[in-house]
């Protein structure tokens, strides 16, 4: 019978099904971080248990670590705590930390990918809801709570029902000053931030195919922003090529056999997926958020929805949302002024994410009122950068080049967005108070980030390249 | 926290908002701790308070109206959606409630909530329309969730409606049982399965 990429790997990874409910499904490694760990750990003390696969499980620590002076002690106690109980915890437990000031540390889903540890036909999952990062790989990968934190490390297993599955299609060629960024943003503003909930997506169609693996994975990252549980592209050539040579990656005969493994790994011609949808990549414009979820996006030129197209039931919300941004409906948003440039977090922080920058920026100055913080992925993305000479483009251009780790994604370390200021993200969620209380987040491509951070506007990077 | 649920029969707290997201039920920077204790009053904080201060309570939320009050929390669609913090869930069961009733949750949430013995109930857009109307005529309204009959009543009116669970987190759930200790159980059974499959 014809299967999809997600039953094929699925089927392989079910240990046992339960009458009347979920599957039991084999974890091959598990990502944890300081933030949604700590309570699972104190589960197993409590319970008397060791880490059942330490060798399994990868840890770092992004979420709360300084972008500034990591060499110092992290000065906010409840953080500092965080990351040192981590520490702690792995020693006690026998698991490898890549924590601060080891050259691998980074953000969870910029690493695994990067060391080789993240791979086709596996399971993954993180207490993070952005695992479904790793699902560019063509693997199965999904973001738990802290209970199933405690149940991956006392088992290496989860009760999982299996999910619906969805096609996304993106066919044809990208405009000029499009990105994988603006594919995403346009596809979760067509469905909604609801609209794939239940559902695990695969991505495919020529456009993706196009993509490199670091595009690909701001793909997938976003796929828990429409709800879904995780997304994933099938492995081909591309894949194939990023991993070769990385540290965890198969070598020689192993890696000959391994490949040969992968390329069983697509979803039949005529295998059945519970929805279909199909998408032209010539619709997509440069995207930005004007709302405060990831699905209230347009074109940079098109304008806010007026009252009058919004239906009643969501009308409550949509007032409520613009209110906080300081937004009119119906208003257009380019030409708007913004405060901060934030170029980083896992959806955006790779080193092809800081090359596009660098290629717009070279011989350009930011705008004299906007502050634009570029924050890596991780040490390894850091390091080249500094090699590749980006580092001086970014000076010349009056760009901070920080340290790695989630920084002003979700504000948990000192990287915040002032109340009521304006800060044009590369991340993936606009909350309200995400970047910081009161902190008005529109996101977008790392390419119409640094336009706005050039021009101090909400600018078409289309008509400046 | 009431381990095991069953009949749950209640005034309740009506947040009539679409979306409510992971970050405005327990924002970002109330994550840092290392026990799951506490989170309750942290819960909605940026909506509860004026400037993160305690001491000046936005009036307008329901949260801080005493007129409502209960072991159910009612939301409109999308609850939880967003990050995959469970120190949410926490945060919900910490401040007293037993009851999450929406017309759609999010996956990872209904999840967390699940694994901490907090009832996420899907209704329909009509009953949960039903259930503002109920609780905006009078707010002293009572719900009844009924987990061995799946369903949930308003006590004025009568109107029911049934609701889904599958079968295992029913059992799990009705008598205090967690899915690690399930997992536990079959460890000799996961060995194996790692060694057949290499
Ligand atoms: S960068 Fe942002 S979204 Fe990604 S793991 Fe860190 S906090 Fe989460």
């Amino acid at each position: 019978m014809a299967k999809t990429l997600f039953d094929k790997i699925w089927e392989k990874h079910v240990v046992k099904n339960v009458e009347g409910g979920p599957s039991v499904i084999y974890i091959d490694n598990h990502f944890i971080h300081e933030v949604t760990s700590p309570q699972a750990f104190k589960g197993l003390e409590n319970r008397n248990l060791p880490v059942f696969r330490p060798k399994q499980v990868v840890a770092t620590a992004d979420h709360n670590v300084p972008t500034l002076n990591q060499h110092l002690p992290i000065k906010e106690e409840l953080s500092r705590i965080q990351v040192q109980t981590l520490k702690d915890n792995c020693a006690k437990f026998g698991i490898e930390l890549y924590g601060l000031g080891h050259p691998f540390q980074g953000i969870v889903h910029v690493i695994g990918p990067e060391l080789g540890v993240t791979q086709p036909g596996k399971t993954y999952v993180c207490g993070d809801s952005h695992t479904s990062t790793h699902g560019a790989f063509g693997a199965i990968a999904f973001g738990i709570g802290t209970s199933e934190v405690e149940m991956v490390l006392a088992t290496q297993c989860l009760m999982q029902s299996r999910p619906k599955l969805m096609r996304i299609n993106v066919d044809g060629e990208l405009n000029k000053g499009v990105v994988s960024k603006d594919i995403i943003l346009h596809i979760i503003a067509q469905i909604s931030a609801s609209g794939a909930t239940g559902y695990f997506v695969e991505y495919a169609g020529s456009a993706i195919r196009s993509l490199s693996m670091e595009a690909r994975m701001t793909i997938c990252n976003m796929s828990i922003e429409m709800g879904a549980r995780g997304g994933m592209i099938a492995p081909d050539q591309v894949t194939f090529d990023y991993m070769e040579g990385r540290l965890f990656a198969p070598k020689g005969e192993e890696w000959t056999k391994k490949v040969a493994e992968w390329k069983e790994l697509y979803s039949d011609a005529d295998a059945k997926f519970d929805v279909e949808i199909n998408i032209k990549a010539e619709d997509i414009e440069p995207m930005i958020t004007y709302g405060t979820n990831p699905g209230m996006g347009i074109g940079v030129t098109g304008h806010i929805p007026a009252l009058s197209e919004i239906e009643d039931r969501e009308k409550p919300s949509f007032e409520k949302s613009l209110h906080y941004m300081g937004l009119e409906a119906g208003a257009s948003i380019k030409g708007k002024k913004v405060d901060y440039v934030f170029i980083g977090s896992c959806t955006n922080s790779r080193i092809e994410d800081l090359r596009m920058v660098a290629s717009f920026v070279k011989g350009k100055k930011k705008a004299e009122d906007v502050e634009v913080w570029i924050v890596p992925g991780s040490k390894q993305v850091e390091k080249q950068a500094i090699e590749e000479g980006i580092d001086k483009i970014f000076e010349e251009a009056g760009f901070q080049l920080r340290q790695p780790g989630c920084s002003a994604c979700l504000g948990m370390n000192e990287d915040k967005i002032p109340a009521g200021k304006y800060c044009i993200s590369t991340s993936n969620r606009n909350f309200e108070g995400r970047q910081g209380a009161g902190a008005r987040t529109l996101l977008a491509s790392p390419l119409t980030a640094a336009a706005a951070a050039v021009t101090g506007v909400i600018s078409d990077v289309r008509e400046l390249i | 926290m009431s381990k095991s649920i069953n009949i749950v029969t209640s005034t309740i707290v009506p947040i009539n908002i679409e979306n409510i997201d992971t970050d405005q039920i327990i924002p970002a920077r109330f994550l840092k701790a290392t026990s799951r204790d506490g989170f309750g009053k942290n819960l909605f904080r940026d909506w509860r308070y004026e400037n993160d201060d305690e001491n000046q309570p936005k009036k307008d939320f329901v949260l801080n109206n005493p007129t409502y009050k209960g072991k159910i929390l009612v939301a409109a669609k999308n609850f939880g959606c967003g990050s995959s913090r469970e120190h949410a869930a926490w945060a919900i069961k910490d401040a007293g409630f037993d009851v999450v009733v929406s017309s759609f949750f999010a996956d990872i949430f209904k999840n967390n909530a699940l694994n901490n013995f907090l009832l996420p109930v899907t209704v329909s857009e009509p009953f949960l329309q039903k259930i503002y109307d109920a609780v905006e005529k009078d707010a002293n309204t009572s719900i009844e969730v009924s987990l061995p009959e799946q369903t949930i009543t308003i006590a004025a009116t009568g109107e029911s409606e049934k609701f889904d669970i599958n079968a295992y987190k029913k059992t799990c759930l009705l008598n205090g049982y967690d899915d690690i200790d399930y997992l536990l159980s079959i460890r000799g059974e996961i060995e194996k399965f790692e060694n057949e499959r290499i």
